[in-house]
Parts: C-alpha cells; sequence; structure tokens
C-alpha cells in the first residue's frame, strides 16, 4: 500500500480472520486488503459465506467470540485500531465508525426507548448535558425523516415499522458524526418501495455529510445504484475490485461473470438465466488453489494448485484470475509471432 | 366441464379474526376479494410487498387456510372442504423457507414419498421406491442421496428435495411461495432454471409468488400486483414492465434496483412517502391512496374496481 496514509480514511491490510469451532478452524477472511477515501462509497458484494459481512465485523472488532483476527492490520488515519485496547476500540466505535445491521427488527434493544437507545452513543461520545443529547437525538430524527422526532424518541423499537426502525438504526449510527458508516445490508429485510426510501436517505446523508460508506450486500442492484468502488468477495478473498462500470460492463473473474449471467437481463427479460454450477464452498475445506475452481468453467490444472496473484487490468480494475493471465500470455505470445 | 382456464379465482376473501381488548373482536382482512384466472401451462407472476396478502392468497387456494368468502374452480370444477384433499392431487405448493418446510426427522425418500402414501399412487415397495428416484432424477438430485436426512443438503438442493415432492402427485398446477427468495445469487438461477423446464416438459401451470421483481418478470407469461389484500394491476409480463398505469405498480418498478450502473444513472426514482397502511386501519375507499401522488375525494369515498383497458391489461384506479 502507498505510504501516504493522510489520503485514506481507512486501510485494511492483508487482514487474515478466522473462527475456531468444534470442527475446525473456519477461515472467514483470508487476505483481504483495500482502502477507502473520505465521503467515498465502497460496496462489498459476494454471497452468504463469502467473508464479507465478517470483513466488516472485523473492522470494528464486534466479531462472535469463537472469531479473532489472526493477521493483518486495519489502518484509520494511519493508527493500527487491530492494536487498540478494549477502551480505546470503545472511542472508535460509534465516533469514528458505526454500522448499521441488516435486521432493524431484532438489532434495537426492545426494553429501551428509540430516545434512550440514540442519546446513549451522544452521551458516550461527547460532553453533552442529557438535554442537549435529547434535542440532538430529535435532530437527527428529523435528518433521517422520522415524523414528530419529539414524540417518537418516547417510543420503543415495537410500536415503529421495519423502514422507522432502519430509519432509527441510521440516526443512531450518525448520530455522532463518524467518518465511516458500514451498512451490513441495510436493505435486505426491507420492501422494495422502503428500500427505495433508505438507499435515497443515505445517499442524501452521505452528500450532506460528506461520510465515507462501505456497503455490504448480496443484492448487485443496491451496488450498481449506490456505489463508486466495488469490491467482490468469495470464499473469504477479494476475487474482483474496481468501479461500478469496470465490473458490471468488464467482468473479468470468472465468479463476477458468473454472478452477473445469473441475475435476468434488464433489457431482455425471458433470455434464459445460466447459473453457476455446484454449491457454494466449505470453509472449513478450502482449496489449494483458487477458491472458485471447483465451479468454474474455465478451470485449468494451475487453479486447482496455485492461488491466482490479483492482477491489474486497468487503473482502477484489478482481478484475480489465471485467466487474465493466460490471456495475456497468448496476446504477448501472438505479439511475439507478428514482430 | 372444461374452461379456457385451468384455475379461477373468484372475489376470494380471507379475513382473520383479531382480537383487540377483552370481549372485542375486529377482522383483518388480509384478502379482500381477489380474482384472477390462470391457464394451463400459464405462470402468473404475483407481487407485492410484505403485508399485502399474496402468500394469504396461494395458501387459501389450497384450503390451508378456510376462506371468508370467493371461490376457486379447478377445471370447472368448485373446490371445497370435501373435494380439496382429491383436488391435492391436481395442485401442488412449494413453500419459501427450504430450511423449515422440510421434516428433519425424515429421509429425504420418505419426504418426496409421503405424497405418494397419502394419495396411494403405488403398488409395491419397488414401484414406490422407483418413482422416488425418477422424482430426484427429474430435479437434478442425486439418487444416491435417497436415504440421506433433509439437514445434509445446502438450500438449494432443499428446494429441489421440495419441488419433488410437490410434483410426486404429478400436479396440473403448483403454487410456489417465494421459492427462491431464501437462496443465493447463483443459486436461485439454478432453481428458475428448473422451474422453467419442468414447466416445458410436463406442462404445469404456476403460481409464482415473490417480492422480486426482476426474476418475477423473467419467469411470468402475466404478472399480478398487489397492495393490501386486493390486486390493483394484472397484465402481460412486458406489458407491465413497459407501460405500467397504477401508480403503486409505477412507484414499484421505480424502486427495483437495477443492475446496470448505466440505467441506474439516467432513471428517476418515484419514492412513495411513509408506510404501508396497517390492514387492521385500512384507508376508507382506495387502499394506496394514503400514499398516492393523484388521490382524489373520490379515491376516499370509493374503492375503484379492477377494469380491463384493453388486450386484458387490468387496472383498478380511478385517475389513471
Amino acid at each position: 500500500m502507498s505510504g501516504n496514509s493522510s489520503e485514506y480514511i481507512l486501510e485494511v491490510n492483508n487482514l487474515h480472520t478466522s473462527f475456531f469451532t468444534d470442527s475446525g478452524e473456519v477461515k472467514a477472511v483470508n487476505g483481504v486488503s483495500f482502502n477507502l477515501k473520505p465521503g467515498e462509497i465502497m460496496g462489498i458484494v459476494g454471497e452468504s459465506g463469502s467473508g464479507k459481512s465478517v470483513t466488516a465485523y472485523s473492522i470494528m472488532q464486534i466479531l462472535a467470540e469463537a472469531g479473532r483476527i489472526i493477521e493483518g492490520e486495519v489502518l484509520y488515519k494511519g493508527q493500527d485500531i487491530t492494536k487498540f485496547s478494549k477502551k480505546q476500540m470503545a472511542g472508535f466505535r460509534g465516533k469514528c465508525c458505526s454500522i448499521i445491521f441488516q435486521d432493524p427488527m431484532t438489532s434495537l434493544n426492545p426494553v429501551y426507548t428509540i430516545g434512550n437507545q440514540i442519546m446513549e452513543a451522544i452521551l458516550l461520545h461527547t460532553n453533552k448535558t442529557k438535554q442537549e443529547a435529547r434535542a440532538r437525538a430529535i435532530e437527527m430524527l428529523e435528518l433521517v425523516g422520522v415524523n414528530e422526532p419529539a414524540r417518537r424518541i418516547r417510543q420503543y423499537p415495537y410500536e415503529l415499522s421495519g423502514g422507522m426502525r432502519q430509519r432509527v438504526m441510521i440516526a443512531m449510527a450518525l448520530a455522532c458524526e463518524p467518518d465511516i458508516l458500514i451498512a451490513d445490508e441495510p436493505t435486505t429485510a426491507l420492501d422494495v418501495t422502503i428500500q427505495a426510501q433508505i438507499l435515497e436517505l443515505m445517499q442524501e446523508l452521505q452528500k450532506s455529510l460528506g461520510m465515507a460508506i462501505i456497503m455490504v450486500t448480496h443484492d448487485l442492484g443496491v451496488i450498481a445504484d449506490m456505489c463508486d468502488k466495488i469490491i467482490v468477495m468469495y470464499g473469504g478473498s477479494i476475487c474482483e475490485r474496481g468501479t461500478a462500470d469496470d465490473i458490471f460492463y468488464s467482468p473479468s473473474h470468472e465468479y463476477t461473470k458468473g454472478l452477473l449471467r445469473s441475475i435476468p437481463n434488464v433489457n431482455n427479460s425471458k433470455e434464459r438465466l445460466i447459473p453457476i454450477s455446484g454449491t457454494p464452498i466449505n470453509l472449513l475445506n478450502m482449496p489449494k488453489g483458487c477458491a472458485f475452481c471447483s465451479r468454474c468453467d474455465n478451470a485449468m490444472k494451475i487453479c486447482l494448485d496455485h492461488k491466482p496473484e490479483e492482477l491489474a487490468i486497468s487503473e482502477t480494475h484489478r482481478a484475480s484470475c489465471w485467466m487474465n493471465v493466460k490471456r495475456l500470455m497468448m496476446e504477448k505470445e501472438a505479439g511475439g509471432v507478428k514482430a | 366441464m372444461s374452461s379456457e382456464y385451468l384455475v379461477e379465482v373468484k372475489d376470494l376473501k380471507q379475513y382473520f379474526p383479531v382480537s383487540t381488548g377483552f370481549m372485542k373482536k375486529t377482522s383483518l382482512k388480509a384478502v379482500d376479494g381477489v380474482s384472477f384466472s390462470i391457464r394451463p401451462g400459464e405462470t402468473l407472476g404475483l407481487v407485492g410487498e410484505s403485508g399485502c396478502g399474496k402468500t394469504t392468497v396461494g395458501r387459501t387456494i389450497l384450503r390451508l387456510y378456510q376462506p371468508t368468502g370467493g371461490e376457486v374452480l379447478f377445471d370447472g370444477r368448485k373446490v371445497t372442504n370435501s373435494n380439496i384433499t382429491e383436488l391435492r392431487k391436481e395442485m401442488q405448493m412449494v413453500f419459501q423457507d427450504p430450511y423449515s418446510s422440510l421434516d428433519p426427522r425424515m429421509t429425504v425418500e420418505d419426504i418426496i414419498g409421503e405424497p405418494l402414501d397419502v394419495h396411494k399412487l403405488y403398488s409395491t415397495r419397488a414401484e414406490r421406491r422407483e418413482k422416488i428416484l425418477n422424482l430426484m432424477e427429474l430435479v437434478g438430485l442425486n439418487a444416491e442421496h435417497a436415504r440421506r436426512y433433509a439437514h445434509e443438503f445446502s438450500g438449494g438442493q432443499r428446494q429441489r428435495i421440495g419441488i419433488a415432492r410437490a410434483l410426486a402427485v404429478d400436479p396440473r398446477f403448483i403454487i410456489c411461495d417465494e421459492p427462491v427468495s431464501a437462496l443465493d445469487v447463483s443459486i436461485q438461477a439454478q432453481v428458475v432454471n428448473m422451474f422453467e423446464d419442468l414447466q416445458k416438459q410436463l406442462g404445469v401451470a404456476y403460481l409464482f409468488i415473490a417480492h422480486d421483481l426482476l426474476i418475477v418478470r423473467h419467469i411470468s407469461d402475466r404478472i399480478a400486483v398487489m397492495y393490501l389484500g386486493k390486486i390493483v394491476e394484472i397484465a402481460d409480463a412486458d406489458e407491465l414492465n413497459d407501460n405500467p398505469q397504477h401508480p403503486y405498480t409505477i412507484s414499484l418498478l421505480s424502486a427495483v434496483p437495477i443492475p446496470d450502473p448505466k440505467i441506474t444513472r439516467q432513471r428517476k426514482r418515484i419514492i412513495l412517502q411513509g408506510d404501508v397502511p396497517s390492514p387492521m386501519h385500512m384507508p376508507t375507499g382506495c387502499a394506496f391512496r394514503s400514499r398516492c401522488r393523484y388521490a382524489t375525494e373520490q379515491c376516499a369515498r370509493e374503492c375503484p374496481s379492477l377494469a380491463d383497458r384493453g388486450n386484458g391489461h387490468m387496472v383498478a384506479c380511478w385517475n389513471k
């Protein structure tokens, strides 16, 4: 990574996270590296078990008990937060970086009022008095489009609809104006019309507050809609990264290509889908070579034994697939013959 | 007696009693006067947001719930309590959750064989086994796995087991209740293709209930859009997408995230204000008027009924 750390607000270098279970070590994240500029929206896309949520949880250090970061660093403004103490981490969460979870039904505490839960973060991270915190909570609820905020802060989560609860989650996450917002499948549990409201709200808030967003999702539509740059994960590693146009119009990893072929074509909806064969890999039993090779139609001998290196395709676009190396070699050969 | 349609649903109503306090009861109108028909071998998509009653429609057709009103005709025959057991040989269901809809204590062989047992569709054990193995092959499951339990399979494979179970009685109509929404994108395509292949091979008709509009548009011949217990629009799949009429359909379509950055950058979303009203406190007149941009006084007074706007494109709206 570049030595100039001030350009990036968050740098993740060679992150490895494992869960130690009774049946063995589950390598959920295997050497993930990326960086994030202030105000950027980055998407992490992948199917269940690809390690996208664990990557997000590793940054926040809110892994389940069996999970541990075993290698790598996470730099926030140049400081390695994996070395932070518990107390330092508590200061980091909420103030520098916040997270919104998938399920607004279960991630709010049912026995506290909404106002209480929003004020908790404000009181913890700022020197505001209770009155000031309450005013701030009302202000935040208004910002995220909750009607009658002064009445709502006295209500309990069960009194609100799913979309409203997700707004409350966002208000809570943004109350201390973090630099980074991690959204872990923020709209998966919501209906399409409510999803559109929430995505619109997040885009507006990102523009007005200027925070960076890491959007974790499996929905390619949401990714296309929201993100400047995209990371595609499979089996705990990044298989391709690039801008939205790179990923959607010139996918360069067999998995990304397969993923795009397996969703209905927008312009020709009756065209037959081309599924990816097989089932997602078992993280307990990772192959030696490329994680995707057992499901790949173009797998070669080298894919079985050697992990592909990340190869730059353009300035913004990188992919880890032996097919690109093969193509490059063939181009070189063809060029050589001509010369 | 047979008609053009395989399944006709006429003014179907399903109210659930809800107690609202001591000795007080009111009814929740989950489905309130739904009518549609499905031709043999056709796929009708049914879309709508959660709580709009789309699942209840599916379950009421199969009499998993006792309908409050209306009737269902299958091949011209009225479905009643006395003939439903027999008619379940013709109508089957595939459920949303492949994890909870299979008995964890039964082997795959017994799960798929249960409908055969119920309807006594075999004479010898060997015939039963042969039928089960054929079904497993049909849905792309390895016949060697017949003795395994459901938990040994992945989500996509479990959904195949559920489909094999539905196909066991050789039905002509299958209700698919969100059959792919619990699956990963790459697995969804496998299951969707299988539904299409089975339809081509066996000529079954589907009622395909889902909330993913891209998938529904792909698989359906016609699509019905539901909002709070009523159908607001029915049309051919492409017609509905290219030329939606009802304001709810328009905003629903504009809210679907499209996996194509160039298209999303150009289009304008129509964001609906507010939430879906609770079916306990429905607005008077048109149920959608509280979120509708075109709502007038007439909408508050009377509920519009579905009217044909040409070529079978039915819309229930006063203003469009």
